[in-house]
């Protein structure tokens, strides 16, 4: 057995060899022959045979048949039989075929597999290419690292101003514990004070700021920050959207639509209150007491306070009329009169605020100025007044504005008709409310407590205050006593603007139409005396709703428009409407109008004499225009009715000196401008500059002056900025990166934060060391 | 009886302390203040004529060498040193404020070929004919102690140049091939080369610091990169180039002074095409430097005369020479971008303002707001044929003039036989070239 195997393995190792030699490609040529075949004559006509062959391959279609005999084989016929049959290379398998049958040669199939999988190295590269392709490579990483400079060079281009040199010394930021840290008090004034401040426990080096402060630092995070800040963000676009809809609602012409949702704001009110008086009666019609009260408070506010039309049209008298004046001035007494009046009867405190609060709602100036018009100077009397104004408010911790300015978009919110959006924003507005409150209550308790009371109470008013003319006539009032205070902050917020927009609405009337607005006044006056309560309210009604959305413009119209005024004024709406009219008519006649055109174009005669008309006014405009140097009352009477005598007209009227010929005198079809002055062009620009697209750009970079006299301060500065500064004696050094990358990060707390993560040690000796200098 | 009196708010005139400015009432009413664009037109043309009065650029002249300058080189950390190689082998450093020279040595035999300082300013080297690159210390040498360089390394072949690293202790020399040496060791630490001329000019990146270019004399501009030891891209140009300078503002951006009287502007990214071609010289451009700001450079040229050009006009702003100064050799800015200073053949340094009209010395603020507004007033204006040709208007020597004239002749010649050319044969086989594009021969990779 065992020889039959070695027998077996020896004949595939001699396959395995064979196999090697067929692998390399080219055999030579001339093979040696075994040494059987060396007979002579054999020899000779294989030769001949060989050529034959040869030759005949030699024609292009049987080139492939011409074969090598490749392999070396013991029997080798006489006839000489090559391996001519496949026309290929011999393989491997082939041969392997009568070994496949027997298992037992798995192992060394196994390493024939590997032989032949395994693949020749390629040839080395040549040394210059791969030292190009190295090249290659090194400079595309290099231009990869080069062009993160791309931006940074971009914006220096592009820098309004560069101030060199470019690293900045970062403002060391130390807080205020590490600098008192090493600091020791020595006089006898700093122990003094010292010991006081030890004895009070107030923190002396270390935690600096009050837990408060410290409290307040803490409160918002960066997130707590974006998130707000987005809120907010949203918040504004849906403000914006809803003022939109808003605006747009209030063009709409339709009375009946308005009429509609006028009477389904109603409705909606009335329903609230209704659920409230189902709920709580008790409330509701203290909500009622409110109303009524905060109405009546409103009323008393705004009498004798030369905000009426008359007193308006009284105002604009008072420069010349002297009755006009005083009778100002009564109303302004009397005013004052009714104001004090209160302040004297009033004895608890909150009372005390309302007077106070009331006081406000008149305007200072008018007052003050009425008080001492005979005095010296009044701004410096305001000043004082103002001044002790203050004083009274400032120990009021409650009344500080702080907590009140939140509320304002709340109560806003609340007037709105309900919408999406309006939803939306009330959100916004409840976790805003919310947030606030919290962070209230984290500091002082109480105040937050006393916020939310008053805005629910708010919100009840604000409801029912549209009810309140409806309401009247179902249920009869009860005088209860509310909370003084929450109800004037109301009426405050609603009546402050009005009266502020009220004054300002005096100064383009008075420029306006002087004589008019006297009698319009007249007519505001006696309407007011005669128009019924109920009306009055309605109108306030009206107002009131849309505080926030109205714009002054819309205000004033509202308050021009009287049923007299219309009747005797022309209506200028009437023009406005004739134009749609008359676009509408063009429509019509479109067509026609083409038509005219055309044939307006190409009708000859209107052309030339067009142009002829065009000529003879260029020639009018060039010529040389007389000058008038007559004055009208030198040297007799002038003034209007008088003529100025022809005389001295003749005598002062200098003749302008006929012109040089024009240049298209004699050509009739043709018009020369004679307008260039060339004695200017030398000075104009040709060509328009190379920036520039347009030559307009460039005349408005020319007109628009940089001087100080013909701009601010600030806007010269601005202006007039150099595009590069450089300190002298300062060395400027090639730019790192590391300046770069300092300049685009910048946040103060992160600043702050690295210095104070750094040890304290250090700054402590630092600090002792200055100190002993 | 009544008097009727004016009362004021005395906010609007009361200051508030003796230290505030008076309030200045103004009214901006522009029908008060008429004619804004001829006013401001006429100042803008006073402002142009004043600067052309008072443009007096030339400093000072440091005289000592007894030969030509052949370099210069700044001192890193201090403003008044400067140091200058000359052609008999002495290196002299000058203090500018004084204006004298105060430390001479004799460093080599043969010309100094270059000259460079530490990035700390504490020693510099040179490198010289004598085959030898020495280290020397900055500080003159205590009493008794001879004066001796740091160290001197020994080389097989003639270095043309030398450059210190912005950063490491490691500098680079030039010539027969590019060697990058530490500090410390007497055998380079890797040397590069791409062909076979010598090297005229070494010069480090001062922002990648890792970066060098080359020019040789076989009028190409090589790029290395010192970490890869790899030379990167090769660039030829028409004629040869005698140094590049790099930007210190822009990583990839440098100038190559060349002897066709023109410098190149390169991206480095982007070889084929230089930024921008800077052509007013009338001879071979020598030396060229940035800047520190980046927004120009200065050239020296062989025409006897330094130019400053903006980085991004082909054309110079201004021309210095003087009847004295001849051949320049090598022009430095200085690093408060002050001043010029410049090396020539007739054996001076000459110290030159980088503003010619530029007022020296600390200025008030309301000197320094009219000059802002008198230099905006100029930009504004600058288009107007007046101004523009006040502002424009040098003094050249005869020689300069004349060659320019020559050279717009022949200029203009060469444009009109081409235009000539293209208008006689088949449209398109004679394309217009950029002016850009003229002077690069081939990028190799």
């Amino acid at each position: 057995m065992q020889a039959a195997k070695m027998n077996a393995l020896q004949t595939i190792e001699g396959l395995l060899t064979l196999s090697q030699q067929e692998e390399l490609v080219d055999l030579p040529n001339s093979y040696p022959l075994s040494a059987s075949e060396d007979e002579g004559d054999s020899d000779g006509e294989r030769k001949h045979q060989k050529l034959l062959k040869a030759i005949s391959c030699l024609d292009e279609k049987n080139r492939w048949k011409w074969t090598e005999r490749s392999e070396a084989s013991l029997q080798v016929s006489e006839f000489n039989m090559s391996s001519e049959g496949s026309g290929e290379k011999l393989v491997l398998s082939d041969l392997l075929e009568p070994v496949r049958t027997s298992s037992a040669l798995a192992a060394v199939k196994k390493q024939l597999n590997k032989v032949k999988s395994k693949k020749t190295m390629e040839l080395p590269l040549n040394k210059e290419e791969v030292k190009q392709i190295h090249r290659e490579i090194a400079f595309n990483k290099t231009s990869q690292t080069l062009s993160k400079w791309d931006p940074i060079v971009l914006r220096n281009w592009q820098a309004e101003q560069l101030v060199f040199p470019l690293e900045k010394k970062q403002p060391a930021f130390v807080p205020i514990e590490l600098v008192l840290s090493g600091w020791k008090a020595r006089t006898p004034l700093e122990q003094e004070i010292f010991n006081l401040l030890h004895k009070n426990r107030q923190p002396v080096t270390d935690p600096l700021l009050a837990p408060m402060e410290k409290a307040a630092l803490k409160a918002m995070s960066l997130e707590e920050a974006k998130m707000h800040r987005a809120e907010l963000q949203r918040a504004r676009v849906l403000q914006s959207y809803y003022e939109a809809r808003a605006k747009r609602e209030k063009k709409i012409k339709s009375k009946m639509f308005h009429r509609n949702m006028k009477k389904e704001k109603a409705r909606k009110a009335l329903k609230d209150f209704d659920h409230l008086w189902k709920v709580n009666p008790t409330a509701a019609l203290d909500e009622l007491q409110k109303m009524e009260k905060a109405r009546v408070m409103e009323r008393m506010s705004l009498k004798h306070q030369n905000s009426g039309k008359w007193a308006k049209s009284k105002m604009v008298m008072a420069k010349y009329d002297l009755e006009a004046r005083q009778a100002v001035q009564e109303q302004l007494a009397k005013n004052k009169e009714l104001t004090h009046k209160l302040q004297i009867i009033s004895e608890s405190e909150e009372e005390k605020r309302g007077t106070k609060e009331e006081e406000s709602l008149v305007p200072d100036v008018l007052n003050e100025v009425q008080m001492c018009t005979d005095g010296p100077n009044p701004w410096l009397l305001r000043g004082c007044n103002s001044d002790t104004k203050e004083s009274e408010i400032q120990p009021d911790p409650e009344q500080q504005p702080e907590p009140v300015i939140p509320k304002f978009p709340k109560t806003e919110e609340d007037e709105r008709p309900a919408a999406e959006e309006e939803i939306l924003l009330k959100g916004f507005g409840e976790s805003r409310s919310l947030r606030e409150r919290f962070q209230l209550n984290r500091d002082t308790e109480s105040v937050g407590c006393q916020e939310t009371k008053d805005s629910s109470t708010q919100d009840i008013l604000a409801k029912l205050k549209a009810l309140n003319q409806k309401l009247e006539n179902r249920h009869s009032s009860k005088q209860t006593v509310s909370p003084a205070g929450t109800v004037l902050q109301v009426q405050r917020e609603e009546c402050i603007p009005e009266e502020e927009e009220s004054l300002l609405l005096q100064r383009p009337e008075r420029v306006q139409i002087l004589e008019e607005l006297e009698g319009l006044g007249k007519e505001e006056y006696f309407q007011n005396k005669e128009l019924p309560r109920p009306l009055l309210k309605w109108k306030q009604m009206k107002r009131n709703p849309n505080n926030q959305t109205d714009s002054p413009k819309g205000k004033k119209k509202e308050q021009m428009i009287d049923l007299q005024n219309l009747l005797t004024t022309e209506p200028p709406s009437v023009k406005s409407l004739a134009i749609p009219t008359a676009i509408e008519e063009l429509e019509d006649e479109e067509k026609q109008n083409l038509k005219q055109m055309i044939k307006e174009a190409f009708s000859g005669d209107d052309v030339i004499s067009d142009f002829l008309k065009e000529k003879r006014e260029a020639m009018k405009a060039s010529k040389p225009k007389a000058v008038d140097l007559m004055l009208p009352g030198w040297g007799k009477w002038g003034g209007a009715g008088l003529k100025p005598s022809a005389k001295k007209g003749r005598r002062f009227l200098i003749k302008a000196p006929e012109g040089p010929p024009r240049k298209d005198k004699d050509l009739p079809n043709v018009i020369v401008s004679e307008k260039r002055n060339i004695h200017a062009a030398a000075h104009q620009v040709q060509v328009l500059p190379y920036p520039f697209t347009h030559h307009q750009q460039f005349e408005r970079t020319i007109q628009t002056p940089i001087g100080s006299s013909w701009n601010t301060r600030r806007a010269f500065q601005k202006l007039t900025t150099p595009k590069v500064v450089t300190k002298p004696g300062h060395i400027i050094k090639p730019i790192k990166a590391e300046d770069v990358s300092c300049h685009s990060s910048k946040l103060g707390l992160s600043v702050i934060q690295s210095v104070t993560a750094q040890p304290t040690g250090n700054k402590k000796q630092k600090t002792d060391k200055s100190f002993v200098d | 009886m009544k008097v009727k009196m004016l009362s004021r708010n005395p906010d609007n005139y009361v200051r508030e302390t003796k230290l505030d400015l008076q309030r200045v009432p103004r009214n901006y009413d522009p029908t008060l203040h008429p004619f804004e664009v001829p006013r401001e037109y006429i100042r803008a043309l006073n402002a142009t004529k004043l600067e052309r009065v008072f443009a007096k650029p030339f400093l000072a002249s440091l005289d000592g060498h007894r030969d030509g300058v052949n370099c210069l080189a700044k001192h890193p950390k201090s403003l008044a040193t400067v140091l200058s190689g000359a052609c008999d082998g002495e290196v002299k450093i000058w203090n500018l404020t004084n204006r004298k020279c105060i430390r001479t040595i004799q460093a080599h035999e043969g010309f100094v070929r270059g000259i460079c300082t530490r990035f700390c300013g504490t020693s510099f080297f040179t490198v010289g004919d004598d085959k030898t690159v020495k280290q020397w210390k900055m500080d003159g040498p205590s009493y008794g102690e001879v004066e001796e360089p740091l160290h001197t390394i020994l080389g097989k072949t003639v270095y043309t140049g030398i450059d210190h690293h912005w950063k490491d202790p490691a500098f680079a020399t030039c010539g027969q091939q590019v060697d990058i040496w530490d500090e410390q060791r007497t055998n380079p630490i890797c040397s590069m080369t791409w062909g076979f001329d010598s090297i005229n000019s070494v010069k480090f990146n001062p922002i990648e610091t890792f970066i060098l270019g080359s020019c040789a004399s076989d009028r190409n501009i090589v790029l290395y990169d010192m970490r890869q030891a790899t030379p990167l891209k090769k660039v030829i140009l028409d004629m040869r180039t005698n140094t590049i300078c790099w930007n210190p503002m822009e990583a990839f951006i440098f100038t190559a002074a060349n002897e066709d009287y023109n410098l190149y502007t390169f991206d480095m990214r982007a070889l084929d095409t230089p930024v921008k071609v800077h052509m007013d010289h009338v001879s071979a451009v020598l030396d060229v430097d940035y800047c520190p700001t980046g927004k120009e450079f200065v050239s020296a040229s062989f025409d006897k005369s330094i130019r400053i050009f903006p980085v991004n006009k082909s054309r110079s702003r201004e021309v210095y020479h003087t009847k004295r100064m001849q051949h320049v050799i090598c022009v430095r800015w200085t690093a408060d971008s002050k001043y010029i200073m410049c090396g020539s053949d007739e054996m001076n340094i000459r110290l030159w303002k980088a503003n010619a009209s530029e007022k020296l010395g600390v200025l008030a603020s309301r000197e320094r707001a009219a000059q802002d507004y008198n230099q905006k007033l100029k930009e504004k204006f600058q288009h107007h044929p007046q101004i523009k040709r006040i502002a424009r208007h040098r003094h050249l020597p005869k020689s300069i003039y004349s060659q320019i004239q020559e050279q717009r002749i022949m200029r203009e010649a060469r444009r009109r036989k081409e235009l000539n050319r293209r208008k006689h044969s088949k449209p398109g086989s004679v394309p217009v070239v950029e002016e850009r594009k003229k002077h690069v021969v081939a990028v190799v990779k």
